[in-house]
């Protein structure tokens, strides 16, 4: 019995060899990664997509594997599919409340304009009247 | 000719790909039509057939098509993606979404102090509407927040692949 074999050869209940494709991202101290892929996309098929991949995204690839099966095994309906439906709808509804909060603002510039342009014709108009009537008063 | 039967071309789009006889109480059957064969496929690629079965057995009739379609999904992420799958889409959103979050609460401070004072109108503060913020704390929790980190280059690049126009059917 080789102690050195990697959790999916443990598993599969063979031998471990030098170039396992597993076992840099499946060590035999965390043995459920490899169950859980396993029991949601089998070892051949984990195999085969590792195989096809540059070595240095394999990590990266089996991590999202092991992510998404443990999803899978917890909601075994949507997977990890339930949470992108969640979020889609999560920022359709964030982008609602941003448009319309953008729209109250706009709102709110546009009214504070006009006032503003209000009151200052009122200050011309009141000027132009003060100037004409001292003028009327200065030549009778 | 009399007394011949017609040969039944009712096979599902599973059990054509496997070649083998579609039985009457085939799993698949009801959720691989073999007017298309490309979902089943695709699923097979990713999962393996005797991997969805299992998982069909283990859920409820009612809820199997939906589970067909998730395992659909989720296929035809990993196949356009083979790094990172459906995580990449979730990361995605997820980035997405702490920036609209951002916006948002930028967004509500400015509505706040113009309607507060509405002498401030017209300042120089109207560009924080619109411009990003810099870093922001998660607001989605779980680990797929390292992801959202280590591959935050990669997806820049990837963003295109995903379509996220249309929600899933879930």
């Amino acid at each position: 019995m080789n102690p050195g074999r990697c959790a999916a050869c443990r598993y599969l209940r063979r031998k471990c060899p030098p170039d396992c494709i597993f076992s840099p991202h499946f060590p035999p101290n965390v043995p459920q990664r490899f169950v859980s892929v396993h029991r949601i996309y089998g070892a051949s098929n984990v195999a085969k997509l590792l195989q096809q991949l540059p070595s240095h995204l394999r990590a990266e690839a089996a991590e999202s594997l092991c992510l998404e099966a443990q999803y899978r095994i917890e909601d075994p309906v949507y997977g990890c599919v339930g949470l992108v439906s969640s979020l889609q709808q999560q920022i359709q509804d964030t982008e609602k409340q941003l448009a319309k909060t953008r729209a109250e603002i706009a709102f709110l510039k546009s009214q504070a304009r006009l006032s503003h342009a209000a009151l200052e014709g009122n200050l011309l108009d009141n000027a132009v009247n003060i100037n004409f009537s001292d003028h009327q008063s200065f030549h009778g | 000719m009399r007394g011949q039967e017609p040969r039944s071309t009712s096979s599902c789009a599973a059990c054509k790909l496997l070649k083998r006889r579609c039985t009457p109480n085939c799993i698949f059957a009801p959720y691989f039509r073999s007017d298309e064969p490309k979902k089943f496929a695709k699923v097979h690629k990713v999962f393996g057939a005797s991997n969805v079965s299992k998982i069909l057995i283990e859920v409820p009739e009612e809820q199997r098509q939906d589970t067909v379609n998730s395992l659909a999904y989720e296929a035809e992420a990993r196949l356009r993606d083979p790094v990172y799958g459906c995580i990449g889409a979730i990361a995605l959103l997820q980035r997405k979404m702490i920036q609209l979050q951002h916006d948002l609460a930028l967004a509500r401070a400015c509505l706040a102090r113009y309607a507060a004072t509405p002498s401030s109108i017209g300042s120089t503060d109207d560009r924080v509407i619109t411009e990003p913020f810099g870093d922001f704390p998660a607001a989605c929790g779980g680990s797929i927040d390292t992801f959202s980190q280590n591959i935050s280059y990669e997806l820049n690049q990837e963003a295109h692949m995903y379509d996220f126009s249309q929600i899933p059917y879930v």
